[in-house]
């Protein structure tokens, strides 16, 4: 059932600035959708039972939650067209509950279709080249990318069209579509690591080798859930030509050896801290001059033709300064704080790259209406050459905006509950839908990171305390990356009640690190309270300019556990 | 075999739609306080008995036993907080999910 002849859909994008399915790829999701139907129709008129039909819809993204069906559908590497986005809002309003959730994959959910309807949205997501293929299962997910990818001050190279490639790549590809567990992959082409390359099966990054050309620094076997483990090195350097040919040596290296006799034991990072990197690189350094590399001759062409499609967006030739943004800054005090803390800096001269927070104070983290949806579409229409960005931070990122659009575009996000000027603070909290969606939760999450941001609803106190990643997860799965926030919340179940453990030290970055435990676990009226205490500390106890976590590092842990234990002696009952 | 402690409902998930459905005198009810109560090791079997044909007719799938209490209004409340959120909806979208078409508050 087709939804083309929409008013809104007629608007299309005036640039091209991301890659553009072709008929393969269109003809390859149409037919997926169709056999998809299939398979639905079969499953109703119970020609398929449920362990028949189960893998089916897993395979196209479709999970039963905890009140109905969930769809996750893929946005590869976070990068959406204003008329894809429009179309999920459409869909959300037509099939689901007039919203969506963005998550840390950079991915939508919707909470609420019906099984009979999904063959209709999943046309529906087809009509704009979007798909909710390989969304779970045992496979290589969607390839997550930098959310400010391509226009990145710290760039060293767009990672979007090595995403591209590898999203080409890895669908469907027949010798990874039954792996012995899911399979992420992030990639980043700056200096600063904003896509969590360390906490992912392979995390890639661009770098230059010592005559100047790009290839890849190839990390494996990092990943969160119930073992996380910090990724490590593998090969520093991987030419661009050889890229697919080593990552598929580390695959099969992984289809071969990975556990496939117990699934918390199944992940590439479990196989490479038992065996060791030494072991596992030595596996795969042979696998990869033992294969048959013909497949991969025209690999450095066909990274070029798909790297052709993201060409830059033709920007004006704009001096460094706006001199009507710096007016507006002096005029609006709100506006000024926005452009402080949800405002970056692009590559180019004249423009500014704007995070869009689905943090709200007492939000749901990530979570949009469909209207907020279309203003996002239309904003980026008018401000940001159609081009939209989803981070795994759950925000949602406009990469090309005028410095001197800057004002006019606030004032649109604010009259869309969109311009809460938190990006990066204490209450732009990553939160996984725990409990109150996910049928694996064990506790909510989002309760408390309403809390949290509730407790800390003071935007100029926020800003006083400065960066500070605070991350919630609803179970031991870790969807939201608590072991990497700086200060992480996971949700357990204790004794028949909801019980919190919280971590400090986690660092997505570079520099990454796992979280340690503070101490046993606390209620959820608690938590809030308790990070209040800790993020005092720290401020008491800071340096000039210095984070969180480098004050944690700095001081140690055990310092911070004190904090809590002299509390609990005050009589707060922590 | 686990030792029969409390009174027990059926639930599962709609095939077609997904909503949670709890088994009722008279076939799934999408209101929980339509269950059918059982009260004794042999009356939960019988539910149970009754749920495994309706998932292999392809009615419902996701169909399990839990545990309640039953209130002064003989509703029956789950005790396990996972299951509670089930029969209402997300805690923090009260406009969603079966809350929002009038279960009560007090459950």
């Amino acid at each position: 059932m087709s939804i083309n002849n929409s008013n809104t859909l007629s608007r299309i994008n005036s640039q091209k600035t991301t890659y553009q399915y072709d008929e393969f790829d269109k003809n390859f999701i149409r037919e997926r959708v169709a056999e998809f139907r299939e398979q639905v129709r079969r499953r109703l008129d119970g020609s398929l039972t449920e362990e028949e039909f189960r893998p089916f819809r897993l395979m196209n993204g479709l999970y039963l939650q905890l009140h109905a069906y969930m769809l996750r559908v893929a946005i590869p590497y976070g990068t959406l067209t204003s008329q894809q986005m429009r179309r999920l809002a459409e869909i959300a309003d037509r099939w689901d509950k007039g919203y969506g959730h963005f998550t840390t994959r950079q991915n939508l959910q919707y909470n609420w279709p019906k099984l009979i309807d999904t063959p209709d949205i999943l046309e529906a997501l087809a009509e704009v080249d979007m798909h909710a293929i390989q969304t779970s299962g045992n496979c290589i997910r969607n390839v997550t990318a930098d959310h400010f990818a391509g226009v990145a001050a710290d760039e060293i190279e767009d990672p979007r069209p090595t995403a591209e490639f590898l999203r080409q790549w890895s669908s469907a590809h027949p010798e990874f579509s039954f792996l012995p567990r899911k399979f992420k992959i992030a990639i980043t082409g700056a200096t600063h690591d904003r896509a969590a390359t360390l906490a992912h099966d392979i995390g890639l990054r661009l770098v230059k080798n010592a005559s100047g050309d790009i290839g890849y620094c190839v990390i494996i076997g990092g990943g969160l859930g119930r073992s996380p483990f910090i990724g490590k090195i593998i090969r520093e350097y991987v030419p661009r030509a050889a890229l697919l040919a080593y990552l598929e040596a580390i695959m099969r290296v992984y289809n071969r050896y990975g556990r496939r006799d117990n699934k918390y034991k199944a992940r590439i990072k479990i196989l490479v801290h038992e065996k060791g990197i030494e072991t596992i690189r030595a596996a795969v350094e042979k696998e990869f001059a033992a294969m048959d590399h013909t497949a991969f001759q025209q690999d450095t062409q066909e990274f070029e033709r798909v790297a052709a499609s993201f060409a830059p967006p033709p920007y004006e030739t704009l001096p460094s300064e706006s001199s009507k943004l710096t007016k507006a800054r002096l005029e609006t005090p709100a506006f000024d704080h926005f452009v402080s803390v949800n405002v970056s800096e692009h590559k180019i001269a004249g423009y500014a790259i704007v995070t869009v927070s689905l943090k709200p104070i007492n939000g749901i983290p990530g979570d949009a209406t469909s209207h907020q949806m279309c203003v996002l579409a239309d904003a980026c229409d008018r401000f940001g050459f159609g081009e939209l960005r989803v981070s795994h931070e759950q925000n949602i990122i406009l990469p090309h905006v005028k410095k001197d659009d800057l004002y006019t575009l606030w004032q649109t996000l604010d009259a869309a509950d969109l311009a809460t000027a938190n990006a990066g603070l204490v209450s732009d909290i990553i939160s996984c839908p725990g409990l109150d969606y996910c049928s694996l939760a064990t506790a909510r999450s989002i309760p408390i990171a309403q809390a949290i941001s509730l407790r800390f609803s003071d935007m100029a106190r926020q800003r006083r305390i400065g960066k500070l990643g605070i991350k919630i997860s609803g179970c031991i799965n870790a969807c939201g990356h608590h072991h990497i926030g700086a200060i992480g919340v996971l949700g357990l179940e204790k004794k028949g009640q909801e019980s919190y453990q919280i971590t400090l030290g986690g660092d997505p970055g570079f520099s990454a690190s796992i979280g340690e435990i503070l101490g046993p676990g606390v209620s959820a009226d608690q938590v809030p309270e308790v990070i209040e205490h800790l993020v005092d500390f720290y401020l008491a106890e800071r340096q000039e300019n210095e984070a969180f976590i480098d004050t944690w590092r700095r001081l140690g842990h055990a310092r911070f556990k004190d904090v809590l234990r002299r509390e609990g002696e005050d009589g707060a009952d922590i | 075999m686990t030792k029969f402690k409390h009174p027990q409902i059926l639930l599962a998930s709609n095939l077609k739609d997904g909503e949670v459905v709890f088994l009722g005198h008279n076939g799934w009810e999408r209101d929980f306080r339509h269950a059918r109560i059982a009260k004794s090791q042999e009356e939960a079997q019988i539910l149970e008995t009754i749920g495994k044909a309706d998932y292999s007719a392809n009615i419902i799938v996701d169909v399990y036993l839990t545990e309640v209490e039953i209130t002064d209004d003989g509703a029956p409340i789950p005790l396990h907080y996972r299951e509670k959120m089930r029969i209402k909806g997300p805690s923090v979208r009260h406009d969603l999910g079966k809350q929002a078409r009038g279960v009560p508050d007090e459950h």
